[in-house]
């Protein structure tokens, strides 16, 4: 089946005073229909980056390559008029503060009137039942006096469903969510977690959630992709990251939650170091200075191991069941002893 | 049984604020703080858990004497500093520090981090001298995970965590035996939460210090505190113990925090749908509700609720609820 | 696979790193101040700019002592003659014979000076005025900053002719008039960034070490406030040049034979017909001046990015 969006070899380029810094290093993802993604990473990461070149929606020194295929179109080519259609009706993207995504000085009823008759050539008293409905389906009460209200009127909850109900006006087959329950209570999260949930139910909209909180992740993804400086070090599905993770940062991630589950007496296990520094990355696996695994072999660019349900790892760990991208070849053994027998790539050699 | 470093007792902090337009105009009332009472022992750690609007915050300044309060006494090894003037308790800073929540913007960004180590020590011993100070200040980096050869850094040159960590230290210099951390982790990612509050944790127990940890994440607080104060719109909910607080909460809206909490494991994720274990919105603090501040929010509700505010009381097991039916329900996690 | 344990505690080698590193010498910081002069720097206009200002000092401070005449001098051989490399007189002279380059150079000390000056006198005055006002807030402050709107809501042109008029023209009357003036506007930026600043974390932070207000704002209000500040001094300069110049024009600025650029302009407005260098060469010079510090002081701004900033 053909994905819905098909983003192959994505590179983001910044340029800075202090030279060219690469949020994103060549990144393949690959979205189903009705599907739930999540993109995991901490900052510098690239997550945010990745999503806003798809969309066109990067700063002015920034800069995309690649190809971002959307239902076959690739967004990257598309002209800036083109993307505006797209934007809103077929994609929508809703931004981490609510406070600062909505305009202060309209109401809402403006604001989503607007877009509906923007988009979907209705007019205006249509718009607006189309409007208040919506604001329902997010359970605002009394959607109909509320929606004349300003933003600053309402509670922060309830500007963010404010801002999925405009993301979801245009009943979008993709909805891109920016890190959406960081600013909010965690009443407030459980909340929009299940409206998620239904809204899902509902219609077969995929979503990619942008986060760092992996219990959102837990809650409402199928599929999981893990980021580190600009990279993918892991992806699979749910089940998969997080019962069987492989890459030493996500073991590392899981591990350094706290978790009401849990006993609460041990300490954290916490990731050493800092986050990465893009213009100061270490060679070869970007995460080696802060991995407890790490030895010589890391200082060369570690290989990606694959299966064929889209189960990835970048690392010289092998990963169970995966076998080694074609034409990848391990990099030795510090003491030249054998490597694993898992290491025989097809096509490759033995390292 | 000692006695405590930290006596709160009904501590209440409000801010005026002007409505409406020209013609109508209103000065109401905000009750940040509503009549909040605790105590501290030594090297104990109280989590003051609430949502945005609790007064958590307000809550932490107003011990440390950076907001005035209204109403109630801070006693402080039994002196009461909501009495004292600003000159006597200028001169009491030294025994209670506070670490903010974003590392960045607490500190200056023109100065080093040597400086900013520093500057406690320059108000409280001008008289020390600068051979000694920047021993001190080396001493405190290493102490808080920071190198020392990086005593001439500007904050932009750290990371966010490396920020904390000198913030940390800053809190630390003049050896204070109360520390109100103000959600010192909430701004960081998550690896690195992590390593602040196993630093927090040892920091404690090596200098035997009473930790006030002020946050909304649950599972963080649960992981670091003794006892556990639940704030809601500026009024305390309860305190109890940690271990039968998220086992077994006293109070309604305990229960709703907890079970409203993600827990990042799908499996269970799916299993337990995150209930509405409170219906609607937190109120404007302008209209806030009769009798129980809670009640129109709670799933337990009776006639009673509308109509009398229950106190705060002790319980048999020692914890304190402020709830009319804390004996009848039993809100046990499962 | 590593256990638990083993793999909280950091890994040997970065154990090593540590050890390592805490023997190593103090590392530099980088100033904000630096980062700013170095985005600065890279600013076209404002470098050229610059160039341009520290020639023209150069210029006006030394040039009169080389040039084989004063500006005082009259060289009745060629009066009101044109531009000329063998006269010597490369800027021409005016109507009794005085050298336009050396009057303008000596001109330029005068203009420059009162810029500089003025602008220091508001700057003294105005930041500390801002800051006690926005620091303590309350009453002080709304009592200081109406002080400060009656005393903008008064005439300045009307208010120095008076002074002129009943104190005579005195170049130090001249510095003052015109500082007494433009330290409202500093007054009134300082005051507000004041308090902004107020409400900044790291301020709260002092508060709670137990700072002195002094030390406060000695230590955390002003070197923040430095970087608008400084801005502002770069565009008040020329403004206050502009302001001499006016004068000048008007005939209350500098006495003869001290002569500023507005002066000059004003005596070659006079002879603009049949003279026009006697205007040109003082104008240009003065246009030049507020370019340069025009220039200036928006490459600052840019470079004191607010990002870097609160």
């Amino acid at each position: 089946m053909k994905p819905l969006l098909d983003i192959r070899g994505l590179v983001v380029e910044f340029d800075t005073p202090e030279g060219v810094v690469k949020a994103v290093n060549g990144l393949d993802v690959r979205l189903a229909e009705g599907e739930t993604l999540a993109i995991v990473g901490e900052s510098g990461a690239g997550k945010t980056q990745l999503m806003l070149a798809v969309m066109g929606l990067l700063a002015e020194n920034g800069h995309a390559h690649g190809e971002a295929l959307y239902r076959g179109r690739d967004l990257m080519q598309m002209s800036p008029q083109e993307l505006n259609r797209i934007r809103g009706s077929d994609i929508a993207m809703i931004f981490q503060d609510p406070m600062t995504s909505l305009n202060p000085y309209l109401t809402i009823e403006t604001q989503m009137v607007e877009v509906v008759m923007h988009h979907q050539g209705l007019k205006r008293d249509e718009a607006r039942a189309h409007a208040v409905e919506m604001l329902r389906a997010v359970r605002i009460p009394d959607p109909e006096e509320r929606i004349r209200q300003y933003p600053h009127e309402y509670s922060g909850g309830m500007r963010q469903r404010v801002m999925i109900a405009m993301g979801l006006l245009c009943e979008p087959d993709l909805l891109i969510a920016d890190e959406p329950s960081t600013a909010l209570d965690v009443t407030v999260q459980a909340q929009i977690t299940e409206l998620v949930r239904e809204l899902r139910e509902r219609t077969s909209m995929a979503i990619v959630i942008i986060t760092h909180d992996l219990a959102v992740v837990a809650e409402l993804s199928d599929r999981v992709i893990v980021m580190y400086a600009g990279e993918i070090v892991e992806a699979g599905s749910a089940e998969d990251i997080f019962y069987r993770p492989q890459h030493p940062y996500t073991r590392g991630l899981l591990a350094s939650v706290a978790r009401l589950d849990k006993a609460s007496d041990d300490e954290l296990h916490a990731i050493p170091g800092n986050p990465p520094n893009l213009q100061d990355l270490p060679t070869g696996c970007h995460f080696r200075d802060r991995c407890g695994q790490a030895t010589e072999r890391c200082k060369r660019p570690p290989p990606l191991w694959l299966d064929d349900t889209g189960r990835l790892s970048r690392c010289v760990l092998p990963m169970a069941g995966g076998r080694l991208q074609a034409g990848q070849i391990l990099p030795p053994e510090p003491d030249g002893a054998a490597a694993d027998e898992d290491a025989a790539a097809p096509g490759g050699e033995d390292a | 049984m000692s006695k405590p470093v930290l006596r709160v007792q009904d501590l209440a902090v409000s801010f005026r604020s002007h409505t409406g337009g020209l013609l109508h105009r209103q000065e109401r009332e905000i009750r940040a703080v509503d009549g909040i009472s605790f105590e501290l022992f030594a090297g104990e750690t109280l989590g003051i858990v609430g949502e945005s609007g609790s007064g958590k915050s307000t809550l932490a300044r107003a011990i440390l004497g950076l907001v005035k309060p209204n109403r109630g006494r801070v006693m402080w090894l039994g002196e009461n500093l909501t009495a004292l003037d600003d000159e006597s308790m200028r001169q009491r800073r030294n025994e209670m520090q506070i670490v903010f929540q974003d590392p960045v913007a607490s500190l200056n960004p023109r100065m080093t981090a040597g400086d900013i180590i520093a500057e406690p020590l320059w108000t409280f011993y001008p008289n020390m001298d600068r051979v000694q100070v920047d021993e001190r200040t080396r001493g405190m980096m290493k102490m808080v995970g920071l190198l020392p050869n990086q005593i001439n850094r500007y904050p932009h040159e750290f990371s966010g965590g490396q920020c904390q960590r000198i913030g940390i230290a800053r809190s630390l210099v003049l050896n204070p035996r109360l520390i109100i951390c103000d959600e010192p982790v909430s701004s960081l990612d998550v690896s690195i939460q992590a390593q602040i509050i196993n630093l927090l944790q040892d920091l404690q127990r090596k200098l035997g210090l009473a930790l006030i940890f002020v946050a909304h994440d649950l599972s963080v607080v649960r992981h670091i505190s003794d006892r556990v104060l639940v704030m809601y719109m500026g009024q305390a909910m309860e305190v109890s113990a940690k271990t039968a607080l998220y086992r077994r909460p006293l109070h309604p809206y305990t229960n709703a925090l907890i079970k409203s909490v993600p827990v990042p494991d799908p499996r269970l994720a799916a299993a337990a749908r995150r209930e509405s274990w409170l219906t609607g919105d937190m109120p404007s603090p302008f209209d806030r509700p009769r009798g129980c501040i809670f009640h129109d929010r709670c799933p337990f509700r009776v006639r009673r609720c509308a109509a009398d505010v229950p106190a705060l009381r002790r319980m048999e097991s020692g914890d304190w609820v402020a709830c009319h039916r804390a004996e009848e329900l039993d809100l046990t996690v499962r | 696979m590593t256990t638990d344990a083993e793999q909280r505690t950091a890994d040997p080698s970065v154990e090593d790193a540590f050890t390592a590193a805490l023997a190593e010498k103090d590392e530099r910081g980088r100033s904000l101040w630096i980062d700013a002069w170095h985005r600065l720097l890279k600013n076209r206009a404002a470098v050229v700019s610059g160039v341009i200002m520290l020639l023209m000092l150069l210029a006006v401070l030394i040039g009169p002592m080389l040039l084989p005449w004063e500006g005082d001098f009259t060289d009745w051989d060629h009066t009101s003659s044109p531009p000329s490399l063998e006269t010597g007189h490369w800027f021409g002279t005016d109507a009794v014979g005085r050298d336009i380059l050396v009057r303008t150079l000596e001109g330029g000390r005068i203009s420059l000076l009162v810029g500089l000056v003025a602008t220091l006198v508001s700057l003294a005055i105005g930041v500390t005025y801002g800051a006690v006002s926005g620091y303590y807030g309350g009453l002080t402050d709304r009592i200081m900053m109406r002080a400060v709107d009656i005393v903008y809501a008064l005439p300045f042109m009307f208010l120095v002719i008076l002074l002129m008029v009943v104190f005579g023209r005195n170049i130090i009357l001249i510095f003052v008039a015109i500082g007494a003036v433009n330290w409202l506007d500093m007054a009134r930026i300082v005051r507000g960034q004041t308090l902004s600043l107020k409400s900044m974390e790291f301020v709260e932070a002092a508060r709670a070490c137990g700072v002195s207000h002094q030390a406060i704002i000695r230590r955390h209000i002003i070197p923040n406030l430095l970087g608008v500040v400084m801005v502002y001094v770069t565009l008040t300069i020329p403004q206050v040049i502009l302001v001499e110049s006016f004068l000048s024009f008007l005939g209350l600025g500098v006495q003869e034979p001290m002569s500023s650029w507005g002066a000059l302009v004003a005596d070659g407005a006079q002879d603009m017909e049949y003279a026009p260098w006697t205007l040109f060469f003082p104008a240009a010079f003065l246009t030049v001046t507020l370019y340069c510090f025009n220039y200036i002081g928006d490459g600052m701004r840019d470079a004191l990015d607010p990002k870097d900033r609160l």
